[in-house]
Parts: C-alpha cells; sequence; structure tokens
C-alpha cells in the first residue's frame, strides 16, 4: 500500500521537515523538503533502515587527568541495535594513552562496525 | 608576582570555542602576541563534556563530536604556536585593559592588553532562578553539570530521571542518562514550544519515547535529604500553572535545562554595556564592545545553538581585535543603530560603527515567539535591501542575514532596520 | 561507661555558643546533633540579621538577651573571626496613621537599652535608603543593628569550643534521656552516653526532649513557625543599604528587606505555623506574599535576580519568650529552648548565660588562666583579599590559586581548609556553609562536581558515599552503564 511519512531530518541542526513517499512495495519512490543529499538520503534510510551513530564513553585507566574517553561508532549503526552497542561497552574499560581515532572495540555487537575513541587520554 | 605588568598584543579571555577560534584567526590576521588565559587544565571549554555528534558540518564539512571539533582547534593553536595558561583565572579586566589573573602555578599575575577579546561562554540558568516550590534536596542538577559527572567523572546522577525545561543540553542528556542506564521519565517545557533544535528532540527524545510536554512545569519538589519525586502541571497562557492538572512523578533526579545565560560579571566590571535581552556585550559590526579595544563573541555575546556559528563570529572578533592592535582606535564616527522589531528580539551586532564598512555585515538574531512562512526583511532606512522567506523560525533556533558592504556604503543609511514580515 | 560532665542536645547556634562558653570551664562537654554537621536546623536557614534590641517586651529575657547578645556579636566577630556588618536597621513607616508605633518602638528600645535609636523622616530616609517606598514617612534608625554570618558563627563556635576541649558527635539523634543514679544517660541509636549535666538546645524539637525529663505540668510545647525566603543575586546586593523592617500597619506586617554578608539581598520572611516540623519546603503562597510585601517598604525589589529561594522553621512557643533554665524536678538538665527570633543575635549571651548556670548547678571551676584560647582563625576570603596579599597567599600554597566556585571566589585551599578544621567539612553543604561555594548565582552548577572530587581526594570516600548533607543525600547514585546488562560477561568477556 502506498504511503507518506512525515519526519524530520537529524542530519544537521537545520532540521529539515521531510515528506516520504513510498510505493505498494515499501519502496522509497520520492524524499521532499530536504535542503541537501545528506536529507535524501536520510529520508531513505529512516523508513526502510533507520540507523544512528551512537556515542558514549567508556572508562580509562592509566591517563594523567582523565578518568573517561568518549567514544563512538565509527559510522551508523542499525537504530534497533542501539542498545546492543551500549550493553557491548557496559564493563570494559580503556587503557591509556588513547587518541582520538584509536579503535577500542572491533565490531562491536556484531554490527561490523568498530567502536573509536572521540576524546584523547594520555 | 609583585607590581611588574606583563605587555601582550591581545589576551583572550576563555579557551573554549570562541576563544580557539578568535586565537587562530587573530593570528592569521597576522598578529603574533596572542595569549590565552583558561580556567579549565585544558582547552576546548565545554565541547569536551559534548561528546555527542552533530558539530562541524559548517566549518569541517564533517559530523564531530564536541571533543573532535575542539581537538581541530586545538590542533590549528598548536601548530601556531599560540600560547596558552592553563588553569588560570580571569579576576578583573579594567577599562584600560589591564587584564589581572590568578592560577596555581603563577599566583597573581597582571597583564596591559593591546586588545581584549571576551570568550568566557555561558553559565545554566539554576533551579533557585526559577523560584521552584518545594524541598531543596541532592539529586538537582542543572543538564549540564550531569553531562560533566557523567562524561567527565563517569557518574551516574540519578535512576529515575525527570527533566525540566528543553534545552538542548536537556534533550542530549535525556538520550545519555538513557544510554548510562537511567529511565526518563518525561521532559516538561513551560512554553508551547521546545527550546531545543527539532533534530534533538526526534534523536533524544523520540527515538526512545521520551515524551515531551509542551506547556507544562514542576511545581512542587518532594523529599528531604534525595529528591523523591516531583509534580507537574500544565500552565496556562500566561504560564500559570492550572490547578487540577497536577501529576505526581516519582523520581530521584530532576534536571533543569531552562536557559542560558552569558558570563558577563568581568565585563560588567570592566564597564562594558550589557544588553538586556542577551545579557552580553552591546557590540558593533567588528564585534566591539562599548570599551575600546575589548571586543567579545561566542555564548558571552549571546547564546549560540551551533559552535560552527561560534567559530564563524569568533573569527571575526580575532580579526578584529589584530585589526585593533596594528591600527589602532577609530576616530568615532555617526552611529548606525540596527532596530530589531516585528517578532525579531534583538540583533548582533546591535549597531553599527559607520566607519569603512568594507566587509559585508551577518547579522544574527533570535525571534520571539514561533513564525511560519514570514519573511525576514531588512531596510536600510526605508528601503528594503533583503527580503528571504522561512518556512519556520522559533526562538530555540538562532537566525542570521547578511547585509552587503556595497549597500551601506551607497546608502549611508541612518538606520537599519531588521523585522518579520507577512509578505 | 566514661561520665561527661555536660552533654549538649543540638549543634545549632545556641548549642554551640552554649559548648563554647563551657569550654573556659574545666568539664568535659560533649555535643550531640542529629545532621551530620553543626548548623543544620533553624540556625541555617533564617534572616541573618544582628538585631538591635528594640523589639522585645522590656523586662523579657529576649530583650534582655538580644541587646546583651548584639553587644558581645561584634565582639566576638573580632576574636573568632565570621562575618559580621554593623550596617543598622530602619523600621519604616509607611503611613502617617501608625506614627504612634514608631513612637512606641523608639520607647520600647530605649527601655530595653538599645543605644542610639532615634525616628528620622522621610527625607532623611531616602538620603539613606534611595529605594524606600514612595509611601514611607518615617523610620526608626537603630545603627547597632547589623547583620552576620549565621554559617560562620555557628562553625566559629563549633571550631573554637573543639580547639578548648570540647568533643561533637554527629549522625546521632538523642531518642531518650533519663535519670541513672546521680547522672543522666543520653540514648542515641549508636550510643548511651552518660552525662551530670545536659543542655537541652534541640530546636524545634526542644519540646520532645524537654518533655522526656519534665512533670506532667510542665510540658513544653514548641511551634515550628516557617519563614520563606528569596536570596537576589549579588547584582542585587546593593539595592537597599541597611536591614529594612516594616512597621506593622493596616497592610500587614511586611517582610524585611536587607544585604547579606556575602553581599546578596534577602528578602522575607513569611510566618506560618506548620505540624511538620521538618517541612522545610517553599510553597507557591509563601513566595507569592514575600514577593507581593516586598515593595510595601522598598520599591523595585529585582526579584528577577533570585539565585535561590529556602524556608526556615523557627522554634516558637506561645509564651514568646527565651525558655533557659533548670527544669523542674530534673537536676542539672537545662532547657535552652525556644529561641526563635532574636535568637541568633541573642546566641552569645544566651551562650554565657547558660554555661554559668550550668557552671554553677556544677560547680565547675574556670579553666586556669591562659588554658582557654577564646581566638579562632577564620577562613580566607578572596572577595575582599587585594590582590597582593592574594599573591602572597598563593606563594605560601599554590592551592590559593585554583580557584573551584567562580561565582563566589572560593579556592581549593580554602576547601582544603574546611575538610581538615575540626569540626570538619564532610559534605557539600558543609563545604558551603564554611566558603561560600555553590551559593552563587551559578548555585553549585560548575563547582559541585569539583567539590565532590576534593572530598573524595582528602576524605578518601568513593564518589557515590560523597552526600550534600549527610546520609540519605548522597550526590550520585551510580556509575555509568553499572545497571546495563553486559551481554559479553556471559561469553567470558572482551577487552
Amino acid at each position: 500500500m502506498a504511503q507518506t511519512r512525515e519526519l524530520t531530518c537529524i542530519r544537521c541542526p537545520m532540521g529539515c521537515a521531510l515528506t516520504v513517499e513510498l510505493d505498494d512495495s515499501g519502496a522509497v519512490t520520492s524524499v521532499t523538503g530536504n535542503s541537501c543529499p545528506r536529507g535524501a538520503q536520510y529520508g531513505r534510510d529512516e523508513v526502510t533502515n533507520p540507523v544512528r551513530t551512537v556515542t558514549t564513553s567508556m572508562p580509562v585507566v592509566g591517563a594523567s587527568h582523565a578518568h573517561m574517553v568518549s567514544v563512538k561508532t565509527q559510522t551508523d549503526v542499525p537504530k534497533g541495535k542501539v542498545f546492543d552497542v551500549i550493553a557491548a561497552l557496559a564493563g570494559l574499560t580503556a587503557q591509556a594513552p588513547v587518541a582520538i581515532g584509536d579503535v577500542l572495540v572491533h565490531d562491536v555487537a556484531g554490527t561490523g562496525v568498530d567502536v573509536v575513541a572521540t576524546s584523547n587520554a594520555r | 608576582m609583585g607590581n611588574s605588568i606583563e605587555k601582550r598584543a591581545i589576551v583572550i579571555v576563555g579557551g573554549g570555542p570562541a576563544g580557539l577560534a578568535a586565537a587562530v584567526a587573530a593570528h592569521e590576521a597576522g598578529e603574533r602576541d596572542v595569549l590565552i588565559l583558561e580556567r579549565d587544565t585544558q582547552l576546548g571549554g565545554i565541547l569536551n563534556q559534548c561528546i555527542h555528534n552533530g558539530f562541524g558540518l559548517h566549518t569541517f564539512h564533517e559530523e564531530l563530536t564536541g571533543p573532535e571539533y575542539a581537538a581541530r582547534y586545538v590542533a590549528q593553536v598548536d601548530e601556531l604556536g599560540i600560547e596558552r595558561r592553563l588553569g588560570t583565572m580571569v579576576l578583573d579586566i579594567s577599562e584600560d585593559r589591564v587584564v589581572t589573573a590568578v592560577s596555581a602555578t603563577d599566583g597573581i599575575t597582571r597583564i596591559q592588553a593591546g586588545a581584549v577579546i571576551l570568550a568566557m561562554g555561558c553559565r545554566e540558568r539554576p533551579r533557585g532562578a526559577l523560584a521552584i516550590p518545594g524541598y531543596r534536596p541532592a539529586g538537582i542538577y542543572s543538564a549540564g553539570t550531569a553531562q560533566r559527572l557523567v562524561n567527565i567523572e563517569g557518574q551516574l546522577p540519578g535512576r529515575e530521571v525527570v527533566i525540566l525545561g528543553s534545552g538542548d543540553i536537556g534533550l542530549i542528556m535525556a538520550r545519555r542518562m538513557t544510554f548510562e542506564g537511567a529511565h526518563v521519565q518525561c521532559v516538561a517545557e513551560i512554553m508551547p514550544y521546545s527550546g531545543g533544535l527539532k533534530r534533538n528532540i526526534v534523536q533524544c527524545l523520540d527515538d526512545f519515547g521520551i515524551p515531551l510536554l509542551l506547556s507544562h512545569t514542576v511545581v512542587d519538589i518532594e523529599g528531604r535529604d534525595r529528591v523523591e519525586a516531583v509534580t507537574i502541571a500544565e500552565v496556562d497562557e500566561r504560564m500559570k500553572p492550572i490547578p487540577g492538572t497536577e501529576r505526581r512523578y516519582p523520581c530521584d533526579t530532576l534536571l533543569l535545562s531552562v536557559g542560558l545565560l552569558p558570563e558577563n560579571e568581568l565585563s560588567r566590571e570592566a564597564g562594558v554595556e550589557l544588553s538586556g535581552v542577551t545579557r552580553g556585550p552591546v557590540v558593533n559590526e567588528r564585534l566591539e564592545t562599548s570599551v575600546p579595544g575589548v571586543f567579545a563573541c561566542g555564548n558571552v555575546l549571546h547564546v549560540h545553538d551551533l559552535v560552527d556559528f561560534v567559530s564563524q563570529e569568533a573569527a571575526a572578533a580575532g580579526r578584529s581585535a589584530a585589526a585593533y592592535v596594528a591600527r589602532g582606535e577609530d576616530a568615532a564616527a555617526q552611529r548606525v543603530d540596527i532596530v530589531a522589531t516585528d517578532g525579531v528580539r534583538y540583533t548582533v551586532p546591535a549597531y553599527l560603527s559607520g566607519s569603512d564598512l568594507d566587509q559585508d555585515v551577518t547579522l544574527r538574531f533570535r525571534v520571539g515567539g514561533v513564525f511560519r512562512d514570514r519573511y525576514v526583511s531588512v531596510y536600510l532606512d526605508d528601503e528594503r535591501v533583503r527580503h528571504a522567506k522561512k518556512r519556520i523560525l522559533t526562538p530555540g533556533e538562532m537566525e542570521q542575514v547578511v547585509i552587503k558592504a556595497d549597500q551601506l556604503r551607497e546608502r549611508a543609511p541612518h538606520t537599519v532596520t531588521v523585522k518579520l514580515e507577512e509578505e | 561507661m566514661d561520665l561527661y560532665d555536660v552533654i549538649v542536645i543540638g549543634a545549632g547556634v545556641s548549642g554551640c555558643a552554649v559548648a563554647r562558653e563551657l569550654a573556659r570551664r574545666d568539664a568535659r562537654v560533649l555535643v550531640v546533633e542529629r545532621a551530620d554537621d553543626v548548623c543544620c536546623g533553624t540556625s541555617k536557614a533564617n534572616s541573618a540579621i544582628v538585631h538591635a534590641g528594640f523589639d522585645a517586651q522590656p523586662g523579657s529575657l529576649m530583650a534582655k538577651l538580644n541587646v546583651e547578645g548584639n553587644r558581645l556579636m561584634y565582639e566576638w566577630a573580632q576574636e573568632l573571626n565570621f562575618g559580621v556588618i554593623p550596617v543598622g536597621s530602619l523600621v519604616v513607616c509607611v503611613s502617617e496613621d501608625t506614627r504612634d508605633g514608631l513612637t512606641a518602638l523608639l520607647e520600647r528600645g530605649r527601655a530595653n537599652g538599645v543605644p542610639d535609636l532615634r525616628i528620622i523622616e522621610r527625607d532623611e530616609l531616602v538620603q539613606m535608603e534611595p529605594n524606600i517606598a514612595d509611601e514611607a514617612v518615617a523610620a526608626l534608625w537603630a545603627p547597632t543593628g547589623g547583620i552576620v554570618d549565621c554559617f560562620g558563627l555557628t562553625i566559629a563556635l563549633a571550631e573554637n569550643a573543639v580547639a578548648n576541649g570540647v568533643e561533637f558527635a554527629f549522625n546521632q539523634q538523642v531518642v531518650d534521656v533519663r535519670r541513672d543514679g546521680d547522672a543522666w544517660l543520653v540514648v542515641t541509636p549508636q550510643a548511651t552516653l552518660r552525662t551530670r549535666a545536659v543542655v537541652n538546645a534541640a530546636g524545634v524539637y526542644a519540646d520532645d526532649i524537654h518533655n522526656l525529663v519534665a512533670q506532667p505540668d510542665d510540658a513544653l510545647r514548641i511551634v515550628a513557625r516557617k519563614g520563606e525566603y528569596y536570596l537576589l543575586d549579588t547584582t542585587a546586593g546593593a539595592h537597599v543599604r541597611h536591614t529594612v523592617f516594616m512597621l506593622p500597619s493596616a497592610m500587614g506586617k511586611g517582610v524585611l528587606v536587607s544585604p547579606t554578608v556575602h553581599g546578596n539581598l534577602i528578602v522575607g520572611p513569611t510566618a506560618l505555623d506548620v505540624d511538620d516540623k521538618e517541612a522545610t519546603n517553599t510553597t507557591p503562597d509563601g513566595l507569592a506574599q514575600v514577593a507581593s510585601k516586598c515593595s510595601l517598604t522598598v520599591k523595585d525589589v529585582p526579584l528577577r535576580e533570585v539565585i535561590t529561594t529556602f524556608a526556615g522553621l523557627r522554634a516558637h512557643q506561645d509564651a514568646h519568650d527565651f525558655r533557659i533554665g533548670e527544669v523542674a524536678g530534673a537536676p542539672h538538665f537545662y532547657d535552652c529552648a525556644a529561641i526563635e527570633s532574636p535568637g541568633l543575635t541573642s546566641a552569645p549571651a544566651i551562650g554565657v548565660m547558660v554555661a554559668g548556670l550550668v557552671a554553677d548547678g556544677l560547680g565547675l571551676a574556670d579553666k586556669p588562666a591562659g588554658a582557654f584560647d577564646p581566638t579562632r582563625p577564620g577562613y580566607a576570603n578572596l572577595n575582599i583579599i587585594d590582590f597582593d596579599a592574594w599573591g602572597r597567599l598563593c606563594e605560601q600554597d599554590p592551592a590559593y590559586g585554583n580557584i573551584i566556585c567562580r561565582c563566589c571566589r572560593v579556592s581549593e585551599a580554602q576547601i582544603v581548609d574546611t575538610i581538615h578544621r575540626n569540626p570538619g567539612a564532610r559534605s557539600l553543604d558543609a563545604v558551603k556553609r564554611r566558603t561560600g561555594a555553590t551559593m552563587g548565582r551559578c548555585q553549585g552548577g560548575f563547582c559541585t562536581p569539583k567539590i565532590m572530587e576534593i572530598l573524595e581526594r582528602e576524605l578518601g570516600m568513593d564518589a557515590r558515599e560523597i552526600t550534600k548533607r549527610g546520609p540519605g543525600s548522597e550526590l550520585v547514585l551510580g556509575l555509568n552503564k553499572d545497571a546495563v546488562a553486559d551481554p559479553s560477561a556471559k561469553e567470558g568477556g572482551e577487552a
């Protein structure tokens, strides 16, 4: 059944109001209201395979100042996997020194995506 | 210590995003004698605890987290060899730009600055400022304090959470607390619209089924030692609680995201004129305050939503300060006031100095309500020179409009007016 | 079992003043307090005014101790180094109809022995207080009125008491007092303590303690009378220069508007009797009353500069006088009860009086000359120090250069100092009361995590043990993800 979805784009702070049209098979036929190609991609993804970047933090040991090092999934992960990623990080501790971009967890929660540091801890 | 006074060309008060961008721009404009004074033990300011992503799309054309965005600027500051003093709190700025600071390493120091750039940022409005009735137990935090506890210290302020105010930090913390194992029951917002960005409502509340209660506020806080419950009520159009709409939420934590205030105690003591609307300095197109040689940028000037625009604004302040040091004080020129009216609450800058307007002027502003399908118009005296349609304007999102330098030169207006128009 | 000479129940300003004055004697003295620190009840939430003494009924204990306390307050501030400023007070008459009341107040004050009182007319009043209400016609001027740091006073008394041998026991609530031969047993959940004399300085609970030992026809009833306040930012601190009271009129009793020793403006209180003696909550009605009443005497009070609101409970009894003395049929059990306003001002005189009664009753001798040190060092105040002197402090201890509370200018050195004094700070609010940290415009937004870290470091505590004001008021309830199920743990873990 053809349908229309109204979304707010989260790809940048503009928060464009998107209209996504889907055909009977659930395939996206059009995305309108976006201001950039990223918005069009978000519209398509959000109705078919919504994804999110997960940002959180991990304890770090051996650093002179930091107690925590902030981390993110290197790329988006399926939205349905977000809490699996969080759960996989629970109980893990990083070892200083850590630099921005260092991979701290490979293939987190079976997503094929690495978790990388977003802050330095020396 | 003692009575010796160090001399520096540009002293930047604050090493957050504004201070860093100002320093880089001042250096690039040719001024090599730049000193950053930062009260924290590292550069980057509040970005260090803003570990979520969404920063840098304008500046770096990619989506970065706060610490990553800060690190890009810190790397530039390092590369340019710009001096910084950490753990250094500025105590006083005199009208003739003597900056007095204190630190554990140097004690009290005095610096005569050729130009000063104010980049102290802002602070959160606390619970007390709202005069919410009830007890004063542990477990009431401003969202930014909770953000520091969680993101920097790794500590969980509470497990059952209610959030008052839908400012961006509050929305971001709803998601952060959820990720760290807390349960966020709702976000109450006294206004009929959110104070934060729409994307944050989607990705921080909607994603987790956290309700946003518009036109609601906290009317009671229970718990003598630790928060035990809060009562939330709906408010009428005068923002008064409506009797009979109260609902009690048992919880152990109340987070507040009810507004940010530019931190201008130093500016005030330096004699800088402050705006009653923004609570930041009144500046001209060079971002110079009422005290010659003292410039302001970033959240100390007016609260921004996006760090990218802070960086842009701060770079302009850095260039202006460098020019001021190189050229000295400008001769007093006819001041051109900028009138903000018809839905436009204020503009930064608030006036044009009127002398050699050789560059386009970016006016940043906020509106006083939610407006749909309005035009943002700029008039030079009676002539409309800008007329741009916006689908939606809200108080939570800063707007900007650019006036071309050649138009200003040609028309030499006495007054500039910025307003919203229906057509 | 150890035998104390005196156990003081309650470490508020009265209990601490009594303890400090008892420390002049050769006696073993213990102060038992239910909270985690001194100054946690009525003493911490009040107007913090040094009353001149014109208000109380001539001949009452209140009148005598107020005037004497006022004199001692300024003296003791010198030796104990707490903050007091003799700003003077004004009782403002807002209608010619009530001018007689002003004259009566003047005469009452003179009868009480208050020095230098006089009535000033509107012209002079406007000179003294430019923001006085347009309706003000005259005022009673009391130059001996003042403002005091109620925390600083109580803490100074406690520190000086400890320095002279008094012991303190915190987090111990007295649940019973009973006779045991020639002595008293003071019972808490943690201990049964034996003492020759008891001083009941239990604030709003002094009736419960009194009634444990008094004869049936001598029951005491203390009513908790709530007062709600606004505290405004230091930007509003100069809105008035003196403590401004209102002379009661047909418009009501009014509220006071006053600068505080920390440079803020205080506005309040209300007066409402409440059943719950723990009800230190503010209410919509109370706050609205304060907001509307302050304009009766002072115009344009900038209430939007509010940084916090709070409520305190006065220990009121119907007779409206202090109840001080040995309880009939209970030898060496002394009440120091119903200490409501002007109780804070009277505290030094109460201390002298009660300690005198106890010493006479027990026959306590004074310590040998020189054995009692009446002085106590204050905390550095970086708000009033000049930069050169601050620089010298930094040379002695670099931690004076590390600012923790930016709003109230409190350094790491002062916070460490509070923790290592005796009685030392053990909680966030204890640090606040001693230094002013967290009391400013951001209300602890920036400095709370930093103070927690210093407490953790200096006391060897875990963050989860750090409280706002004692057990039950823990500031953080856990660590990140400590309740998030970790599936990898089942699989043997990773990293």
